[in-house]
């Protein structure tokens, strides 16, 4: 996307990989090997990934990463709010992935919304005896509570996979006598190297017992379009769909952030397919295309820069009305823009920042740190597949450092070298490195804050990234280096 | 105390030999606890007359869970004053039988089943070793000692050394040994022989050679040990022999498992299969004649 290729004073190929193969030199011989294509110096000319990726990570590191439960629950399932979501297995997981995304819900707790924390809480005993039958007490339990509820997911944990628990026989029973949708899911945590599979068994279970088992109530229009892998984090999708709606679209449905399950079932009619996250959701995008002949675009919406590029992407895909209105909300919202990046820059120009995120924001937040002055001096991901980091090489700037997976230690020892002004990562990271001395904010859950999508977004991190860079604070806290 | 865990092919009498064998023991006197690990759960009915016992994962099923659960509601005592309890477990198919077996024994252990008046404690477990859960009972401080319950016919002795390659695996990391092979006839050709040869090529014994005979099917239609039934029948001396060579027994070794070709060998050499043939393997019995 980006015209020209970017530099960063004193950051050469060379430099880079001295920096890695620093990191690299403390490993033992056989884990230095695998670690090793893992990171490396940005080509942006190439166009495609300088790394290896979604591979299993190295045992004896720290890592970032989640499991599939957590890929399952956390990201795909858990915003779906006219749903009750299972837990099934112990207590812990439902516990700890019980909205703590910060994906957001619209409704009332309870009639439109159940933001609640559902789970077959296994025992002993259900282990050994297997917990078909509490399941299927459990999901009469929940329709008796929640009649409102539209549908049930039940997302199975590591000992339902262990045991062998055949959930799908069981929802499928219970869904013919409740007449609702019950839909299994077997993300067992353990399967896969990261939460990237939950993600991909989740748009499965889509596919099979969602898409096409409902149509929209109104008469479809040319302008159709469905808002896919934006999970309202910090409010998000709010956002991003009144910019959507104000340059002309429908949006039909959202997937998933505070999405409806019957809007979601008839997203098979919608004309194009916008998909903000690409890692989560692009399966289910290909899948509409193959099957429905929907096309599908991937677009940014951080920062003015992006969001005036994607807008005019969309707008090729419509008619001149779509082209105007698009044009119109540019002319809008850009001085409004330009007073925000006049605010702040002065005082945010030329800081460098470090990312490490999940499997969109490396890429997607670094227009929006430019628009504000900044530089992305290293980026990686959790669990990218190659694809993603194909997408990554033309955002970032010339030799700056790549990372996949990469391990705190690597982060720790890069972080000393670039000396970054920010960091943006999760809340694994956000204590270790705030310890250090360096400002911190959170990239998965907007820390407490957001949204950041759209024009309304902007503003909001503008404002968080200048209060989290300059705050006064830093001044008291010696940094180690 | 000693600790014993018994082993064997489905269907060889394991159950059987365990419960005749501790009989053995209490009628020398000994004090034994029988602790049944197979979700069938009929490792002691023979000792307790009974049909089934209840086992400590029905009632925790029951109960809710393991904490409310105690130990005189599992342990019964049956002839010559041994305790028996049983893990339970799942009906096939379901759940999982190997956590009741480890959730069964945690509870035995936390609740002081293991006293220090015992002598001996029998584990009599399902069939192989087919996952961690029924390996509980020759993990680090348990059993020490395994007899194989065999036969001469050709899968009893394939299992016999698979469970001896499990028992090597978990023997080479802890104190756990093989104590012999227990042939508890079929009447099969030269099984006297046989057994005895794989005996020695596993670096064990064959501790005792149990011939056939119908009085133990009888004793057991009426819920009871040979040495209950018929304390003077010659299988009842049978057992209470056996039972002494076990009281007596001093060779656990590590057992050297076979490979599958010296398996075949040895059947071979005692005639019990053909020098191998390629000319027949995979041709149906109508197409070779």
């Amino acid at each position: 996307m980006s015209e020209k290729i970017r530099k960063i004073d004193g950051i050469t190929k060379e430099s880079t990989q001295a920096m890695i193969d620093d990191a690299l030199s403390v490993y033992p011989e056989k884990a230095r090997k695998k670690r090793a294509p893992h990171l490396a110096p940005n080509d942006p000319s190439s166009g495609c990934a300088s790394v290896k990726s979604n591979k299993k990570t190295v045992p004896g590191v720290m890592s970032a990463r989640g499991c599939a439960y957590a890929g399952a629950k956390g990201v795909v399932w858990g915003p779906i709010r006219d749903m009750v979501h299972v837990s099934h297995g112990p207590v812990g997981c439902g516990w700890y992935s019980w909205g703590t995304r910060r994906n957001l819900m619209s409704g009332i707790n309870g009639v439109t919304q159940f933001g609640m924390q559902f789970t077959s809480d296994f025992q002993e005993k259900d282990i050994v005896y297997g917990g078909d039958k509490k399941l299927k007490t459990l999901l009469h339990e929940a329709h008796e509570l929640f009649p409102l509820a539209k549908g049930i997911s039940v997302l199975s944990e590591c000992p339902v996979g262990l045991i062998g628990d055949d959930i799908n026989s069981v929802t499928k029973s219970v869904s013919k006598e409740l007449e609702i949708p019950i839909i299994p899911c077997n993300c067992e945590g353990f399967r896969g190297v990261s939460q990237s599979l939950g993600h991909h068994i989740s748009n499965d279970s889509i596919r099979d017992y969602i898409i096409e088992t409902r149509e929209f109530a109104e008469p479809s229009t040319p302008y159709d379009i469905a808002l896919i892998g934006d999970y309202n984090i910090g409010g998000d999708v709010w956002s991003a769909k009144a910019l959507l709606e104000e340059i002309g679209l429908n949006v039909k449905s959202v997937w998933t952030g505070d999405g409806e399950l019957e809007k979601i079932a008839a997203t098979h009619t919608v004309k194009l397919n916008l998909i903000h996250c690409y890692r989560s959701m692009n399966y289910m995008c290909k899948v509409m295309e193959e099957k429905y002949g929907i096309p599908w675009l991937e677009f940014n919406f951080f920062g003015p820069t992006k969001i005036r590029e994607s807008l005019r992407a969309i707008a090729e895909r419509f008619d001149d009305t779509i082209k105007e209105k698009v044009e119109l909300a540019i002319a809008k919202y850009e001085p409004i823009m330009q007073a925000i990046i006049d605010e702040y820059k002065p005082r945010l120009d030329g800081k460098k920042v470090m990312l490490l995120v999940g499997g969109l924001r490396p890429r997607h937040t670094i227009g929006a740190y430019e628009d504000l002055g900044m530089d992305c001096v290293g980026s990686g991901y959790e669990f990218a597949h190659t694809d993603d980091y194909d997408r990554t090489a033309p955002e970032m700037p010339e030799a700056t450092v790549v990372y996949d997976d990469p391990s705190e230690y690597e982060f720790e020892k890069f972080a000393h070298a670039l000396k970054p002004d920010l960091i943006g990562s999760g809340i694994k990271e956000k204590y270790v490195f705030q310890k250090m001395g360096i400002p911190f904010r959170q990239m998965h859950s907007w820390d407490y804050s957001g949204p950041y999508h759209g024009y309304q977004g902007f503003e909001i991190f503008a404002r968080d990234v200048d209060m989290a860079v300059n705050s006064p604070t830093w001044k008291l806290v010696k940094a180690p280096f | 105390m000693r600790q014993i865990a018994i082993y064997g092919k489905g269907g060889i009498g394991k159950s059987t030999t365990t419960q005749n064998t501790v009989a053995g023991l209490a009628y020398l006197g000994k004090k034994v606890m029988i602790v049944g690990c197979d979700p069938k759960a009929d490792s002691t009915r023979l000792i307790l007359h009974a049909k089934v016992q209840n086992t400590v994962m029905d009632l925790v099923r029951e109960k809710g869970t393991v904490e409310d659960l105690e130990l005189e509601d599992v342990m019964k005592i049956g002839y010559g004053d041994t305790k028996c309890v049983e893990s339970g477990g799942p009906e096939p198919g379901v759940g999982c039988a190997g956590r009741g077996v480890i959730t069964a024994i945690n509870f035995l252990e936390e609740n002081g089943a293991y006293t220090p008046d015992l002598d001996f404690v029998f584990y009599d477990v399902l069939g192989d070793v087919v996952c961690g859960g029924f390996a509980m009972p020759i993990r680090e401080g348990k059993a020490e000692e395994i007899y194989i319950v065999c036969s001469g016919e050709m899968m009893a002795m394939y299992a016999a050394n698979n469970i001896a390659k499990g028992i090597l695996k978990y023997a080479t990391s802890g104190k756990v040994r093989l104590a012999g092979l227990i042939c508890n006839a079929r009447k099969t050709d030269k099984e006297f022989e046989l057994v005895s040869a794989l005996a020695a090529k596993l670096g064990t014994q064959m501790i005792h050679f149990v011939p056939r005979d119908n009085q133990v099917q009888r004793a057991e239609m009426r819920r009871m040990t040979v040495i209950e039934y018929s304390p003077e029948h010659p299988q009842a001396q049978e057992y209470r022999t056996l039972a002494e060579k076990i009281l007596n027994n001093k060779m656990l070794v590590i057992p050297t498992p076979l490979e599958m070709e010296e398996l075949e060998d040895l059947l071979m050499e005692y005639g019990i299969m053909e020098a191998e043939d390629e000319s027949v393997v995979g041709v149906v019995e109508a197409a070779a004649a």
